[in-house]
């Protein structure tokens, strides 16, 4: 090996062009063991709408079905439940249901739904996933001395009044997530998909 | 002449020593690696640790000729197949379902070690931190291979723990979806955490492991006095209170390794799930993703962190107290001021600091597995705060505190 005559220069420079080109190359290659990890095709079909018959949903009741491996919850609420609502307001974190991401615009109202009556909801609690659970009856429970009705998940106490709309000191930081909807007739709702949006 | 060394061996090893440095080997970090000679009973487990993890590489890999990882078929290939259908297919499974908790206890014990006699302080900061990342790993171990046998607590344990990633703002919820492949924990999930918890991790873990004792072997044991052995020497330069590794502390440590497979085998025999501890009742009931179990919680090891998680009436704020709570530990070596190492030679302060630590923990352990009542919380609370306090206000009380004159040689007992 000769010391002598070396170009600094043009190693220098094959070096860093070598580490430029390779890293492009490197940062692009990762893409399919990124991309490898999103839900495939057939998991993404399966998420296709569902529909629901809520003919014989009686008032007060819930109906749970599965979207997308999740439990959604309907629920006929009587005008006793809904006239009780506005009065919930002082006592929850989000009452007018500011944060977009939680409703379609549709439910973006005191109800949070497309027909006052029927509430539909994701049944996971916004908090770590949990299903919170109905709990119709107004009366003081171990969690709530002044229970209106509504929801209450298990794992770590978040309640949820009846339009899925999360109380104060709850650790569940947003109201229930109302997923994207639309009525096929009086008695069937399609859960997945909105009203135009079809 | 195969290498250019000289070799003082014969026969095959010394075939094999002209063309590796076996013997360099053996003696640096056996027969000629020079440790205190004052290990008391704290110093077992990083060995039965070591022990602990090739029973779960071991049990694994047979666990993985009858698993299958899948949403309809997991369950039923643990509990059915494995459980009752291989021939001592229930040892190997309790073998390495008992031995995951016992990874975390010896885990646990040989940090508190670590804790009492400042084996942490310079010059072993990298070990130290190496041993960290050896927990980190070892924690998303545990986890993986809980969500495995797709039990209720499997997937609502794996709920719970992935919807943590969708508390970070704007990316949060599609992490989720990409960390499970899909809109909840299913099928696509337990495929690549099978990937993960057989492949990847226990990869990362034994790489991890060799980085540890190496950057150990380098700067030499502490002891639990806390003093320098190098710092005394014969005239062959061998220290005065150091003794070869082998055969000394071999033959301690098989002794040790006696005493805890008695423990270990009667767990396995007699109590595998430990009332609750160590596998969970709601987990020999099949996922169901409609049926949230009334009181989800993770296995023990956890639930010092996942107290403090629901101690905190926020979200966000939650998760990122849970996640500084494991990473404030990397920078212990750099919080604690002390001028000695041992616990033996501190002051009052320091040993107050440290057993209020350790109660916090272990309450909020405690903690961690009850369904969690306003008062429950409120302590958690208090936990949390002296747990971080602990770390926050180190550097002032280690500084400020008494020490004792550490002598220049190890002490012996009779």
């Amino acid at each position: 090996m000769a010391a002598e005559s070396v170009n600094h220069g043009r190693r220098r420079f094959l070096t860093a062009s070598t580490v430029v080109v390779g890293g492009v190359g490197g940062v692009f290659a990762a893409i399919p063991f990124i991309a490898a990890w999103k839900p495939n095709a057939k998991a993404v079909a399966a998420g296709a709408p569902v529909t629901a018959d809520i003919s014989k949903l009686a008032v007060g009741e819930q109906l749970t079905i599965a979207w997308r491996g999740r439990p959604i919850f309907i629920v006929r609420r009587s005008e006793a439940m809904l006239a009780a609502l506005p009065a919930e307001d002082a006592r929850l974190k989000d009452p007018q249901s500011t944060v977009v991401d939680q409703q379609p615009e549709f439910a973006k109202n005191g109800y949070r739904s497309l027909k006052p009556d029927i509430l539909v909801l994701v049944g996971s609690c916004t908090h770590l996933g949990c299903s919170p659970k109905l709990h119709t009856e107004v009366q003081p429970e171990p969690w709530d001395s002044q229970w209106k009705g509504g929801y209450y998940c298990p794992c770590h106490n978040s309640r949820f009044d009846l339009a899925g709309r999360v109380y104060d000191g709850s650790p569940a930081p947003t109201n229930l997530v109302v997923p994207p909807y639309r009525f096929e007739s009086d008695t069937r709702v399609v859960i997945g998909e909105s009203e135009g949006a079809a | 002449m195969a290498g250019d060394r000289t070799t003082t061996v014969t026969g095959v090893l010394g075939w094999l020593d002209q063309r590796m440095p076996v013997v360099d080997f053996w003696n640096k970090h056996l027969a000629q690696y020079y440790a205190p000679k004052n290990f008391n009973i704290w110093y077992y487990f990083g060995s039965l640790a070591l022990v602990v993890l090739v029973n779960q590489i071991v049990t694994g890999i047979w666990l993985t000729m009858h698993y299958k990882p899948s949403a309809v078929d997991a369950f039923a290939s643990v509990e059915l197949t494995i459980m009752r259908d291989v021939e001592w297919g229930w040892l190997l499974r309790y073998m390495h379902s008992t031995g995951a908790s016992f990874f975390f206890i010896m885990v646990y014990l040989h940090m508190f070690r670590a804790l009492l006699y400042g084996s942490y302080q310079k010059p072993r900061e990298l070990v130290w931190v190496l041993g960290m990342l050896i927990f980190l790993a070892m924690m998303a171990e545990g986890f993986l291979g809980y969500v495995l046998p797709w039990g209720q607590m499997s997937f609502w344990g794996a709920q719970v723990i992935v919807s943590l990633f969708g508390a970070i703002p704007a990316i949060g919820p599609d992490l989720v979806e990409w960390i499970q492949g899909d809109y909840l924990p299913s099928d696509a999930t337990i495929n690549r955490f099978f990937a993960l918890h057989v492949v990847a991790l226990p990869i990362s873990l034994l790489g991890l492991v060799v980085l540890h004792l190496g950057a150990l072997h380098e700067v030499g044991s502490n002891n639990p006095d806390g003093v320098d052995i190098k710092k005394k020497k014969d005239a062959k330069g061998v220290p005065l209170d150091g003794i070869p590794f082998h055969p000394y502390y071999t033959v301690k440590d098989t002794f040790g390794v006696g005493v805890f497979l008695m423990v270990f085998a009667f767990v396995i025999f007699f109590e595998p799930t430990v009332g609750d501890l160590f596998l969970e009742y709601d987990n020999f009931n099949p996922a169901d993703p409609m049926v949230t179990p009334a009181h989800i919680k993770p296995v023990w090891y956890y639930t010092p962190y996942y107290a403090m998680l629901r101690a905190v009436p926020d979200k966000l704020l939650g998760v990122v107290v849970m996640g500084a709570a494991v990473m404030i530990l990397f920078l212990l070596p750099w919080l604690d001021k002390s001028s000695v190492r041992s616990i033996r030679y501190r002051g009052p302060i320091t040993k107050i600091a440290l057993a209020l630590f350790t109660v916090s923990f272990v309450t909020l352990g405690y903690l961690g597995m009850q369904a969690g009542s306003e008062l429950q919380k409120l302590v958690a609370q208090i936990c949390t705060g002296i747990y971080f306090l602990f770390f926050i206000l180190m550097p002032v009380y280690t500084k400020m505190d008494s020490v004792k004159p550490v002598p220049d040689r190890v002490t012996m007992h009779d």
